[in-house]
């Protein structure tokens, strides 16, 4: 049965693969002909070839950046994560909660979280790492929140009376039915708020604050123009949010054995 | 009277009324009077909107009477339904996609706290009775939705209730995987000595597996009419899987097959047109 | 399609009338919990190890929610001659922001629907350019935003000299480009296989497919990836703001009075609270196109 689902899907994998590759590679060759050629000044642009000599040059202090802002992301995202699973937790149980924290989790979702980098700078300090946490933080709890209230708010109706005509007790109907039928969705949520986590970790550093991490490294090489090593930094952080973004996905693929088709 | 001899159902005078959105009242049951005698098998058979799933959600304590007695075991449904008197199955099956096949089994066990190895030795038991001993590992994903539904069944059984309540659990099976599910229900139900209420649209599958059918009509729901039904007593079982090899599904088919059972299924239709006019 | 986070609209006048005042509640309850904060936890706040776990409460860190709101009628220079307040000055810039925000979210919208309808039409585009649009939504993106600032004053544009407004409004379009069109793509093939099938069979051309059956049938996906760019357009206008230095906006105040005020903090806030403002109006602004589109809403998924 294995063999007859996996044949086709390697097929279509194949199918797959293939074109995103070849776009990515002469998307790369053209940009590198293109900058050469038709000489497109580096503040515009620099060469891929540039760029990846200054990766080169720039690796010891590449890493150390990467580590202090995946740091700062991956503390928020568990600080984030646990609170939002929690409050949405809290939600379910009391009606009251629940329309207390609906109106404030919608107003974020709308409201420029990392604005507050600078209130948590002068609340904690600038010299701890704290501030860029907690910013990362609130950022986090939002699509946790959401996607995990709406995971213990999938509890269908023959369930209910199933437990209802076992005389399953409020915390067993949550052991037995609410809690692990959320499992998905709040996998879904970490998936989510796993890139986020470094999105903000970095734009909470161009608000000011320590200035060790590797958004502050793009905004001072760029500041001497040094755009070729600025856009190292950026590739650097493009590969952290990938990073977090597969880790999520994995995490997610890991916990949930029967991979849920809803999409958020 | 002592719980044991007590009649597992007992309705006398129920009515049930809904509040309407609109303000107004929907009369879903009227004045119904029905009795069960223990191990017997009622069908309860009506058009879309005659009660017939509001009164058995009532005897589950799912849903209040407004006015009437109800009586499951000799006492009250709530009772009843916290000391686990009765097995439920749905018309969806309703598994847990986080347990296995045979942790689904246990759950009315796990929930009242029964330990583990016996839950399991229980769990084992039930999984041979309906067929599907060598699925107990596999996730309900895994299994068709006839076998779902035989762990529905299983699970229903798991406290050895003297009741068995059923919501069309056949309604979303094609009719040859249905045609299996009553006879193994016919052997399950003369195994435990259960009674069973059972909701049903399908008039041959009411006439196969009752001793009574009882019809009902809408607006309000009520009681208008009770056939004999043509359930093989005793022939499942007793004969059933020791002798010669027969197979439950032979009485069944039988009875399938007989005059008799076409002459029953008329009369539950006339009855049913009568009913409706 | 709406999130989970938003309350259910009632049915009842009743059910919604309580629905907004649980919301006002919930909005006061934060006041008063900043004000606890202040009253109970010590002005320097608490350490544990030298790590500050509560924050410093002083008047220099953590205003009254009163100062805050009375500074917005401050004179925002004192003693000029021309008389403007914070207040003025932070709706200005939240104006200017937003106008950007707008203008990036409508210009990344049309690019993410248009690439979106060529995505639709051609599988291999689809396949090869999808994943690095979904891929695009997980990675820091806004981290190139100090390199268009590059761009200020240094290239021209059909014989324009490239304005640093248009640097913030290109990255708040670039931002939202991404979730509109993946929401749109996502819309675009939602369409069951039957009713397409159906279109088909009454010899309709892609157009007609389009137009009746593909468009109406993706706003329950527009609407939600729109409200995400408009989100994400909003974050990009602040952010580049500040890395461009561009002046005049809410984000660039955020900065400016967060460094001349380490005496008083009250004029940050104000500019912060703009800023939130400013997202909530953008978030009310989808909400609009919601509304007017609301009777796709129901399409038969």
């Amino acid at each position: 049965m294995t063999t007859a689902v996996e044949g086709p899907r390697r097929r279509l994998r194949a199918g797959r693969v293939w074109p995103p590759v070849v776009f990515g590679v002469v998307a790369l060759l053209l940009w590198e002909l293109l900058v050469t050629v038709s000489g497109i000044p580096a503040f515009l642009l620099p060469a891929p070839s540039a760029i990846a000599t200054q990766v080169v040059a720039s690796f010891p202090t590449i890493l150390s950046t990467a580590a202090v802002t995946g740091g700062n992301a991956l503390v928020g995202l568990v600080v984030g994560f646990v609170l939002g699973v929690g409050l949405a937790l809290l939600a379910a149980r009391s009606r009251i909660i629940s329309e207390l924290a609906n109106p404030l989790v919608s107003a974020a979702a709308a409201v420029p979280i990392v604005a507050l980098a600078p209130v948590f700078t002068t609340m904690f300090g600038s010299t701890t790492e704290l501030p860029r946490r907690l910013v990362v933080a609130v950022v986090v709890v939002v699509p946790v929140f959401v996607s995990t209230a709406r995971g213990l708010a999938q509890v269908t109706p023959v369930h209910h009376d199933l437990m209802t005509a076992l005389a399953a007790t409020p915390t067993q109907f949550s052991r037995f039915v609410r809690l692990p039928g959320a499992v998905p969705y709040i996998m879904t949520g970490l998936r989510l708020a796993a890139p986020a986590s470094v999105i903000a970790a970095i734009v909470a550093e161009y608000f000011g604050g320590l200035q060790n991490g590797l958004g502050s490294r793009i905004t001072s090489a760029a500041a001497n123009t040094a755009y070729a090593r600025a856009w190292a930094f950026v590739v650097a952080s493009i590969v952290l949010g990938l990073a977090f973004y597969l880790a999520g996905l994995l995490a997610e693929r890991l916990v949930t054995r029967t991979p849920t088709r809803r999409e958020p | 009277m002592t719980p044991d001899t007590a009649a597992p159902v007992e309705l006398v005078g129920l009515d049930k009324t809904f509040a309407a959105s609109g303000g107004g009242a929907v009369h879903a049951l009227s004045g119904i009077e029905l009795r069960l005698a223990p191990g017997e098998f009622v069908s309860l058979i009506g058009p879309s909107g005659c009660g017939k799933s509001t009164l058995l959600r009532v005897v589950a304590d799912l849903e209040q009477p407004s006015s009437g007695t109800v009586l499951v075991g000799g006492k009250s449904p709530r009772q009843a339904r916290l000391e686990q008197d009765y097995g439920i199955a749905f018309q969806q099956a309703g598994l847990l996609e986080w347990r296995t096949v045979a942790e689904n089994v246990e759950l009315p066990l796990h929930v009242h706290g029964v330990a583990k190895a016996e839950r399991r030795a229980r769990a084992a038991e039930l999984l041979e009775m309906v067929g599907l001993a060598d699925f107990a590992a596999h996730r309900p994903s895994q299994l068709s939705g006839g076998m779902q539904q035989r762990v529905a069944i299983a699970r229903s059984l798991a406290t050895r209730p003297k009741l068995l309540l059923m919501d069309e659990p056949f309604g979303a099976l094609d009719e040859m995987t249905r045609e299996r599910m009553q006879a193994e229900l016919l052997r399950i139900a003369d195994e435990t000595g259960a009674a069973v209420l059972f909701v049903t649209h399908s008039i041959p599958e009411a006439v196969v597996l009752s001793d009574r059918v009882v019809v009902m009509s809408p607006r309000p729901g009520r009681i208008t009419d009770v056939v004999k039904g043509r359930r093989p007593r005793g022939a499942a079982t007793t004969g059933g899987r020791g002798v010669d090899g027969a197979r439950p599904e032979d009485a069944v088919d039988d009875v399938r097959e007989s005059a008799d059972f076409f002459t029953a299924v008329t009369e539950v239709r006339e009855a049913l047109r009568k009913g409706s006019q | 399609m709406r999130t989970a986070g938003q309350v259910e609209p009632g049915r009842s006048p009743w059910s919604r009338w309580r629905g907004a005042a649980m919301a006002v509640a919930a909005f006061v309850l934060l006041v008063v919990l900043w004000e606890l904060v202040k009253l109970v936890v010590p002005a320097d706040g608490v350490s544990v190890g030298g790590v500050r776990v509560l924050p410093r409460t002083s008047d220099a860190a953590m205003p009254h929610v009163w100062t805050v709101l009375g500074t917005l009628f401050d004179p925002e220079v004192a003693g000029a001659a021309q008389q403007r307040s914070v207040g003025a000055a932070v709706l200005s810039g939240a104006l200017f922001t937003l106008r950007l925000s707008l203008g990036g979210l409508l210009l990344g919208g049309v690019l993410g629907v248009l690439l979106a309808l060529l995505m639709q039409r051609s599988g291999l585009l689809e396949r090869a350019l999808l994943p690095y649009i979904v891929a695009s939504q997980t990675v820091p993106l806004i981290a190139i935003a100090p390199l268009v600032a590059g761009w200020g004053g240094k290239i021209a544009v059909f014989g324009q000299p490239w304005q640093p407004w248009a640097s913030v409004m290109v990255i708040a379009a670039y931002l939202a480009f991404f979730p509109i069109a993946v929401g749109m793509l996502r819309g675009l093939t939602s369409p069951r296989a039957e009713d397409v099938e159906l279109f088909r069979a009454l010899a309709c051309g892609w157009w007609t497919t389009l137009i009746r059956l593909r468009l109406p049938a993706s706003v329950p996906f527009l609407i939600p990836a729109a409200r995400l760019g408009a989100a994400a357009a909003v974050i990009g206008a602040i952010v580049a703001e500040i890395s461009t230095g561009t002046r005049g906006g809410v984000g660039r105040l955020i900065i400016e009075y967060a460094q001349a005020a380490t005496g008083d903090p009250s004029r940050m806030y104000t500019a912060i609270l703009g800023a939130a403002v400013l997202g909530l109006v953008a978030a009310g602004a989808v909400g609009l196109l919601d509304l007017a589109l609301r009777r796709y809403q129901a399409v038969a998924r």
